[in-house]
């Protein structure tokens, strides 16, 4: 398949991508990689008048310490993320889930920050930017702003950034003393999650500390477990951590479809989270 | 006969073009003025066309034409049925496009013909439609019922036919309703073989040109001979105008064994507009439009003694014809019949297949097309009865099977098995596979309540192939025969140029064929050419399907190597200035008889035939030959697959850790081609009992329209195989070669499912559906049945 | 249309294309490159891998049905066809699948050997595994992947001897004596012991 037809503008900085949105209206779309968007043209799922580029914009593709975060580019492939020695040293969960991110080819051309503006609750890292406390700064005709991963996604395939909008770049806390792990499952390797599990814990004495726990595929937005998180909370054994594995699914609501029930998604997001714990204390 | 090249595992003359990526597919085609075809599909199931409206299109930049079914309608033709399996089957007619109703979604509704694919898909979709709903029929069992809604209103019946053998009414065995009423034990089972797609990687594609003397067409096409007859029957077109290439063809798996609407609408836009045309479909349009396979419900009754022995067999088939009857899809269930005996030597047996028809894509041919099915079924059940009588599932099969001194074997089919030795393959794969070690590791994974269970599962299959005499194929109402055949050309500088009337699309023919005639002729591999795929210089064959081409072929190519040598030998003796009689043929070189000097070789007589100054009177100046073979017998690979799987009883998880497969497939013409298809039909059987499925929503709509829902296992979903083989050489044929190119797919799906639900039989775990997907499994395990 | 400036196995092309138009229909209908195929419409079967230069100047494996043409503006291209080197020899990975018997029908073969070349450059020793999920973009419906592994074992073992280059030679014009009809392919020997022997 091809296409429809689209008027295609690169930019080369932010300011003008911004211009160029605001003149050519809300069917615009904005592009970086292309791997999710691209697909869903050549279906014909998506027909924009126009097209902006993110691709010809250097600053975009820059990887920054910023002290106690990271901050990653609009740019910024899920290839650099896994070969940047910044995030290898700081942010281990996120290459990890990276890793698991489509395939080799997929990873080469697909932005982190593009899988989070696609905001589809299947894609791995959405969870894994709820976890790690990401932050999004999005610019704007009215200038930039700043927004918080939990209010980032709003609902399925609809993210904080509005039509007139550009996700700039993504600021991620470095993990510091958080042990984090992403458990996928899927039923084939090409398979998007079924379900995923993204967690966090600090460890003290021997206990867990604190722990964050998101959930990929488990609602229309990827979103926290927080029962669980509470309730793993001074765990101390893998019977405490169990239970509280049990608890993932309060306040999901996954859907029932081709690749499972959400019965067996509820079950297995208990199953992935107690592995997932438990691989790290 | 000479063996240094058959059986060496050379490497293949076609990977050249193929690795370099200058090759030609139908799609590389592109000739001056050509047109590009978009077509447009029905959304729904079933629905009647109130009213469509191309004109819309035709302002569409770029657009040449654009046509309904209705605008074509005397035309078009409709689409052939090569097997009309019973004589009173219901064969509704099938226009290319729809005219006034659609009967699955992804039927064609309307054609563009563009100056560029984009201006065609663009223009398809300004094209109007007013579709009325009408009720679709999806399950089989409620499409037979009484006051069913109807997917050919005007048939009466969604039944297109009932097939039935008896061995008793055959006279070939008892009475199985007899058996199964005085057996000791009775299991009875229904299974499900979910319907799948074939999902060849090259998608299909056609290019006519009618601008020259003849219509000739490039076609993505397994069986372009057949495609040749039947476009010219079809179209009314006088066959020698018609001119059908198949270039490369990347893979067929029987999914590109059919004539196709988009072939005939390709033909008849091409005849229209005077122009060549081009379409290729997009994958999408593959999954939902290209025949889909399997999609049969067995119910299934073994009759035994309480020591093992099989007394009896009942099956009852309802097998998904989809909206039509596909060019040989009423006949797949029927190339089954035959083997839910397998290999045992049950000793009555009684079939019941109807095929029934649903607002769904066609079914037809798919790897193995019968046999899997077949195969699945009564291994399964094999294992169910050891369960039953608390009997190892390799002892159960060895005390029914046929043993090596019984063969030839007449089965209660009345099939003459023709050779095999079930023992020795399955003594070689238990060794292969570790078996005893593997039992005890379950019973440790067992004992401790691991919450990885593991399974061993076993697959002791045969199967059919080499279709098959010509005879026989008559008898069960195909619209075809067996036979193929071979031209070898000897050129004045004593290369070879041989012909075939196969047509391989990945199977390497042309270097087995070349392996062969090397062998025969006593010429070096690379001097030979094999041609095939093109009706102008192949003008006859029935193509490569079945796992037919080696076993048929294979011994026409012989048979006219010897001719040639025949045709030669007058000529070397009076080049040599004796007698023919005392001649001898060996490593390519005429001699006379106990003198190892001074012969001749085949390419001396060529290059005499050429000039043809001077010959022994009487003798036509050629060495040329061309052999048609029509088989015997079909042939009967056999052989054993065992394979370990590891089950999570936490998520349902399967991973397979082990897998032996040892063949038989007679004699190996090159061991690295026949691993190579060993290794796929492995991996497609898997896939079945793991992985792939074709689901439809209520309303009809297919919901795995793509390879994100479609899905195939990649290399990181597969395990390595271990592969070994038997040799049993066929004895109808002098080159004693069986096919294999069913093998892996019929024997691999029952070995993983039965491996997983041994894993799982200490939970109460009795059956689960195809494919076993990890909440399937789990499911199993939560209730211990699926 | 746009106009863009692409370099592709050597050549340097400048073209108008439609915004809309995939890398992959630039190559095989405006630059003839139809070596390059199509297998899908939602980038699963990877028939279509070649290699791309990145903004800094990497190439590395892409699956240009997932790229549009205007994207690839000033970039640098490898594909199936420019792999082999000056003097026409195959490309290490080339020869081991046919060696190996890495593919049957063909058609995924283009796309598997340009993944199989991105990942070898990436890791030239990887296990059996690391080549199963570097693969993992890419479907084959022919050979269970099995001969496949194999040859892009061996190819791995070529190059880090030191017999061969992983990285594409700079390509030729010229199809010389390797490409050309009546060369075929050389034909080494491989020992009997790789190819399972019957049992007697």
């Amino acid at each position: 398949m091809i296409p429809p037809s689209f008027d295609y503008a690169a930019p080369t900085t932010v300011d003008e991508a911004v211009g160029v949105l605001a003149e050519a209206g809300e069917d615009a779309k904005v592009i970086a990689g292309g791997q999710s968007l691209i697909p869903l043209l050549r279906m014909r799922f998506a027909a924009p008048s126009t097209l902006v580029d993110l691709g010809g914009i250097a600053s975009l593709r820059e990887v920054r310490d910023d002290g106690d975060a990271l901050v990653i580019g609009a740019m910024v492939t899920h290839a650099a993320v896994l070969r940047d020695p910044l995030v290898n040293e700081h942010l281990p969960l996120l290459v990890s889930a990276t890793e698991t991110v489509a395939d080799r080819q997929v990873r080469h051309r697909g932005t982190f920050a593009g899988s989070l503006a696609h905001a589809d609750p299947a894609g791995d890292l959405p969870a894994v930017a709820l976890v790690l406390g990401a932050s999004m700064e999005i610019a704007g005709p009215g200038g930039r702003r700043v927004v918080p991963a939990s209010e980032f996604f709003v609902d399925y395939l609809t993210s904080a950034v509005a039509a007139d909008e550009v996700l700039v770049s993504v600021r991620v806390p470095k993990q510091g003393a958080w042990v984090g792990s992403y458990q996928k499952f899927n039923r084939v390797a090409q398979g998007w999650a079924l379900v995923g599990v993204a967690a966090m814990v600090r460890r003290e004495n021997g206990s867990i500390a604190e722990a964050r726990v998101g959930l990929t595929n488990m609602a229309s937005t990827p979103l926290r477990a927080t029962a669980t998180e509470q309730a793993l909370a001074g765990a101390d054994s893998r019977e405490a951590i169990g239970a509280a594995a049990a608890r993932v699914a309060e306040g999901t609501n996954p859907s029932d479809d081709l690749l499972g029930s959400a019965d067996y998604r509820r079950h297995l997001a208990g199953v992935l989270t107690k592995r997932a714990v438990a691989g790290l204390v | 006969m000479t063996t240094t090249e058959i059986g060496s595992p050379r490497r293949r003359k076609e990977d050249a073009r193929l690795i370099t990526g200058r090759t030609t597919w139908t799609e590389n085609v592109t000739l001056p003025g050509m047109l590009h075809l978009a077509i447009l599909r029905s959304p729904l199931a079933h629905a009647r066309i109130t009213s469509i409206d191309v004109s819309p299109a035709l302002e569409t930049k770029g657009v040449v034409a654009a046509f309904s079914g209705r605008d074509v309608a005397d035309v078009q033709g409709s689409l052939p049925c090569a097997w009309p399996v019973t004589e009173d089957m219901v064969h509704p007619d099938r226009p290319p496009i729809a005219v006034d109703e659609v009967r699955f979604m992804g039927e064609a509704v309307a054609v563009v013909a563009a100056r560029s694919r984009a201006a065609a898909l663009d223009a398809i979709a300004a094209i109007e439609v007013d579709y009325e709903p009408l009720p679709a029929v999806l399950d089989m069992e409620q499409a037979i019922a009484e006051g069913a809604d109807l997917v050919h209103a005007g048939k009466g019946t969604n039944k297109g036919y009932t097939w039935v053998f008896d061995s008793a009414e055959a006279g070939t065995g008892g009475d199985a309703g007899a058996a199964i009423d005085d057996a000791e034990v009775v299991i009875r089972r229904r299974y499900v073989q979910q319907r799948l797609i074939p999902a060849f990687m090259e998608p299909r594609s056609v290019v006519v040109d009618p601008t020259g003397d003849v219509y000739t067409m490039w076609s993505a096409t397994q069986i372009p001979h057949i495609l040749r007859f039947l476009l010219a029957v079809v179209t009314g077109t006088p066959e020698h105008k018609v001119r059908v290439i198949a270039p490369d063809v990347g893979g067929g798996f029987g999914g590109k064994l059919q004539v196709t609407p988009e072939e005939l609408i390709a033909f008849v836009a091409a005849k229209r507009l005077g122009k060549p045309v081009k379409y290729t479909e997009s994958r999408s349009e593959s999954l939902v439009s290209a025949h889909h396979g399997r999609d049969v419900i067995q119910d299934i009754e073994l009759a035994a003694r309480r020591d093992g022995t099989v007394t009896g067999l009942r099956v009852k088939l309802l097998a998904n014809m989809g909206a039509y009857m596909g060019l040989v899809g009423p006949g797949v269930p029927i190339l089954g019949a035959f083997m839910y005996n397998a290999i045992y030597k049950f000793p009555a047996y009684r079939f019941e297949c109807s095929g029934v028809f649903t607002n769904t894509t066609i079914t037809d041919a798919y790897r193995g097309a019968g046999r899997p099915e077949a195969t699945y079924a009564i291994e399964r059940i094999m294992d169910e009865l050891a369960v039953e009588l608390g009997l190892d599932p390799l002892e159960v099969r060895s005390r029914n099977w046929i043993n090596a001194d019984e063969f030839p074997f007449t089965t209660v089919c009345g099939l003459a098995y023709d050779s095999g030795d079930y023992a020795k393959a399955t003594d070689r794969a238990k060794e292969l596979f570790g078996y005893d070690e593997l039992r005890q590791e379950q019973q440790a994974r067992r004992d401790s309540g691991d919450s990885v269970q593991l399974g061993i599962g076993i697959s002791t299959y045969t199967e059919m192939c080499g279709l098959a005499p010509s005879r026989v194929l008559g008898a069960l109402r195909y619209g075809a025969g067996g036979w193929e055949t071979a031209s070898v050309r000897m050129l004045p500088t004593g290369r070879v140029e041989v012909v075939t009337g196969t047509s391989p699309h990945g199977q390497g023919h042309e270097t087995a064929w070349s392996q062969i005639v090397a062998d025969q002729l006593g010429v070096a591999f690379d001097d030979v050419e094999v041609l095939h795929g093109d009706t102008r210089t192949s003008y006859k064959g029935l193509d490569t399907y079945g796992s037919r081409s080696l076993a048929v072929g294979g011994i026409a190519l012989y048979n006219a190597c010897q001719k040639v040598i025949e045709n030669a030998k007058p000529i070397a003796a009076h080049m040599l200035e004796c007698d023919p009689a005392d001649l001898e043929f060996t490593g390519g070189q005429f001699r006379v008889r106990g003198n190892p000097d001074g012969g001749k070789s085949l390419a001396d007589c060529a290059l005499a035939v050429f000039a043809a100054h001077d010959l022994p009177d009487g003798i036509e100046p050629t060495l040329d030959a061309d052999a048609v073979y029509d088989p015997v017998n079909f042939s009967f690979p056999h052989g054993t697959h065992l394979c370990a799987t590891e089950v999570d009883t936490e998520t349902g998880s399967v991973t397979i850790r082990k897998y032996v497969a040892v063949d038989d497939i007679g004699r190996v013409i090159n061991p690295l081609i026949v691993d190579g298809q060993v290794h796929g039909g492995i991996a497609q059987g898997i896939a079945q009992a793991l992985f792939e499925e074709a689901v439809y929503d209520a309303d009809g709509n297919l919901m795995t329209g793509t390879f994100v829902d479609y899905t195939l296992p990649t290399a990181a979903d597969l395990p390595a195989f271990v592969t070994d083989r038997t040799e049993s050489p066929a004895p109808d044929h002098p080159l004693g070669t069986k096919g294999v190119g069913e093998a892996g797919t019929i024997a691999s799906t029952p070995a993983v499912v039965n491996a997983i639900v041994d894993a799982l039989r200490p939970m109460g775990v009795n059956d689960i559906a195809m494919p076993c997907t990890p909440e399937r499994v789990w499911r199993a395990v939560q209730g211990g049945a699926a | 249309m746009t106009r863009v400036s692409i370099k592709v196995d050597g050549v340097d092309y400048e073209d108008d294309v439609e915004p809309r138009t995939l890398l992959v229909h630039h190559l095989r209908e405006s630059l003839g490159k139809v070596g390059t195929v199509v297998g899908c419409d939602t980038s699963n079967c990877g028939a279509c891998t070649v290699l791309m230069s990145d903004a800094d100047g990497h190439q590395q494996g892409v699956k240009s049905c997932a790229v549009l043409a205007v994207q690839a503006a000033d970039r640098e291209i490898t594909t199936i066809e420019g792999l082999s080197g000056p003097d026409n020899t195959l490309h290490p990975v080339q020869r081991a699948f046919h060696e190996a018997h890495g593919l049957q029908c063909g058609f995924c073969t283009p796309g598997m050997i340009m993944a199989a070349v991105d990942l070898l450059r990436e890791n030239s020793d990887p296990s059996e595994q690391e080549i199963r999920e570097g693969l993992e973009g890419n479907l084959c419906r022919c050979t269970g992947y099995q001969n496949i592994v194999r040859a892009v074992r061996a190819a791995s073992e070529e190059i880090r001897h030191g017999r061969a280059e992983a990285e594409p030679a700079p390509p030729s014009q010229l199809a010389g004596e390797d490409q050309t009809p009546d060369s075929g392919l050389p034909r080494q020997s491989v020992p009997d012991e790789t190819i399972p022997q019957p049992v007697p």
